[in-house]
């Protein structure tokens, strides 16, 4: 039973509560900013992306390696 | 006292040839590799006398195995950096030098993939018009084709190999939550597609074996080759080839920065109480990297059951009381090896809480996000080609195609050093003298490998100067030297070689 303990409590709980509080608004702040960034790239993503995606995919071909 | 982890990353570069018919894989990466030879034009080849791929660090020899292949007539060379550029199984590679820290060794595997950019850009001068060659830093053609990034850490030779098998395996398998570069799909044949939408890992499908000698077929996870490139009494050389190529330096920085704790720990003897060792590696290698809530239980050896995080967790708790007992002297620099720690604990904390906090940083959760949306925006389904494309572009190195690039991630390097570390090698190694030899005694260098370098001053015989201590041949010894001898005949009298 300690030992099945020991497992359980070294995970990262006790410092989620912390971050948790401290950053949380410094967090919301990032996730908006992500958000908006992936948005961004969303919105041309079709003009970077390789034409065709199927014969981009299709033609990707490697020999194997190490 | 753990010995410092000299470390390193090598890299093969999947490389696509465009605007030629019937392309091939060989002539593209030569090309790569010659173009660049031009513009630096300092041709020196690599000495393949003491390489010694078959050697297994479990103690015996063979010869019959599938030989990893030494192709001496591809093309090889080294850079003034250090690092030695080449063309091995079809695919352009490029192996860092000798690196001090973990820091360091994520310098010098974003100026490879800087060297690479600039091989690509002087390929492209000499194709015809229509015609270039790409190179994506990934590892899967997503058709059952694999191909590796592997790291490489300085370890004491006294450390048992069982040990260190046993002690590193739970971390292993594990590590690909922080390390992963993620994949649309998987490419077990067997397992039905809507199974795996997505993964943790490039290189999980491709693991058979716990532990072995093969590289290119029945990969293991811990790997037995035993080339230490450097004196053989003293040193090993863990050749790590489990892990991914990472395009985020997070990533890179925390995959060599926490297996080079962990190998510390290992060779200090701080793990033998850890007492954690993984029921089935191989299918549990799979199972975490399919698993994107990172919270399905693993099984373990004595039948209980663990998650990915609380196993990393394990290792973290470990390192954390290594530290305080003052045992990261071995990381190289006491600061650097404090924010590995941090990071670490702050990277588990998210993961638990919402990987996606960490979409601006680790390379998975970011391809993640980005197949994600795009899914969601045109309500597409999985096994939509168009999900596929956006994994491989993630992956390509040109600024302004890449997926990774264009997401803007956070950064730990700064352009101006990348810049620095294309020309110049790390001081604190011997890579130092095999850079600064071959960048100002190039017309005498015959060859160079790892572990010496050949000399020709135009008279019999070719003149040998061993390296066997990557620790020797830093700027503190050898910069004074190189700069006072006018010619390379001096240097060497000057060695008494």
């Amino acid at each position: 039973m300690a030992e099945r303990e020991t497992v359980r409590k070294t995970s990262t709980s006790r410092s989620t509560e912390t971050v948790e509080e401290e950053s949380k608004s410094a967090s919301t702040e990032k996730s908006e900013k992500l958000k908006a960034e992936l948005d961004d790239l969303l919105d041309e993503i079709d003009e970077v992306l390789e034409d065709n995606a199927e014969e981009f995919v299709r033609n990707y071909v490697q020999k194997g390696g190490q | 006292m753990a010995i410092i982890k000299v470390c390193g990353v090598e890299t093969e570069y999947g490389i696509q040839m465009l605007g030629v018919p019937d392309p091939n894989p060989i002539t593209a990466s030569s090309l790569l590799v010659n173009a660049y030879l031009s513009l630096v034009s300092k041709k020196v080849g690599w000495d393949f006398v003491d390489e010694s791929p078959m050697v297994d660090a479990r103690g015996f020899t063979r010869d019959f195995q599938l030989a990893p292949e030494v192709e001496t007539h591809l093309i090889n060379t080294v850079l003034s950096n250090g690092a030695r550029y080449y063309v091995d199984h079809a695919h352009p590679e490029y192996s860092s030098p000798e690196c001090y820290t973990p820091r360091e060794a994520t310098l010098y595997d974003k100026a490879g993939e800087e060297v690479m950019r600039r091989s690509m850009e002087a390929a492209e001068r000499v194709l015809g018009p229509g015609q270039s060659v790409v190179v994506y830093k990934n590892n899967s053609d997503r058709k059952g084709n694999s191909y590796g990034c592997h790291e490489n850490y300085m370890m004491d030779r006294a450390v048992p190999f069982g040990k260190i098998v046993s002690q590193v395996m739970p971390f292993f398998v594990t590590r690909q939550i922080f390390a992963g570069a993620g994949k649309v799909g998987t490419e077990m044949a067997y397992l039905p597609k809507e199974q795996v939408p997505f993964q943790l890992s490039q290189r999980a499908d491709f693991f058979e074996e716990e532990v072995g000698l093969e590289t290119t077929l029945k990969r293991p996870i811990v790997n037995t080759r035993d080339e230490p490139h450097a004196d053989a009494a003293r040193f090993r050389r863990l050749h790590v080839i489990l892990g991914d190529a990472n395009m985020s330096e997070y990533s890179t920085f925390l995959k060599v920065g926490t297996t080079a704790i962990v190998l510390s720990m290992i060779e200090d003897g701080f793990l033998d109480a850890l007492d954690i060792a993984v029921d089935a590696p191989v299918p549990s290698l799979r199972a975490v990297s399919y698993d994107l809530t990172l919270k399905r239980p693993i099984v373990m050896a004595d039948g209980r059951s663990a998650t990915a995080l609380e196993i990393q967790g394990r290792y973290l708790e470990a390192a954390k009381e290594y530290a305080a007992a003052g045992g990261l002297a071995s990381l190289g620099d006491e600061a650097e090896a404090k924010e590995i720690l941090r990071l670490w604990e702050e990277v588990l904390s998210d993961l638990e809480i919402d990987p996606m906090r960490l979409a601006d940083k680790l390379d998975w959760v970011a391809k993640y996000r980005l197949v994600s949306g795009y899914r969601e925006r045109h309500g597409i389904a999985w096994d939509d080609p168009h999900l596929a494309a956006i994994d491989l572009q993630f992956h390509d190195i040109r600024r302004g195609k890449s997926l990774f690039y264009r997401l803007g991630q956070e950064r730990l390097l700064a352009d101006e050093e990348i810049e620095v570390a294309v020309t110049e090698p790390p001081r604190r190694t011997r890579a130092y003298f095999r850079g600064k030899c071959l960048a100002k005694f190039a017309s005498n260098v015959a060859a160079a490998n790892w572990d010496s370098m050949i000399f020709d001053l135009g008279e019999d015989p070719l003149r040998r100067v061993p390296m066997m201590d990557p620790l020797r041949g830093t700027a503190d010894h050898v910069d004074e030297l190189i700069r006072s001898c006018d010619t390379a005949a001096e240097l060497l009298r000057a060695l008494g070689s």
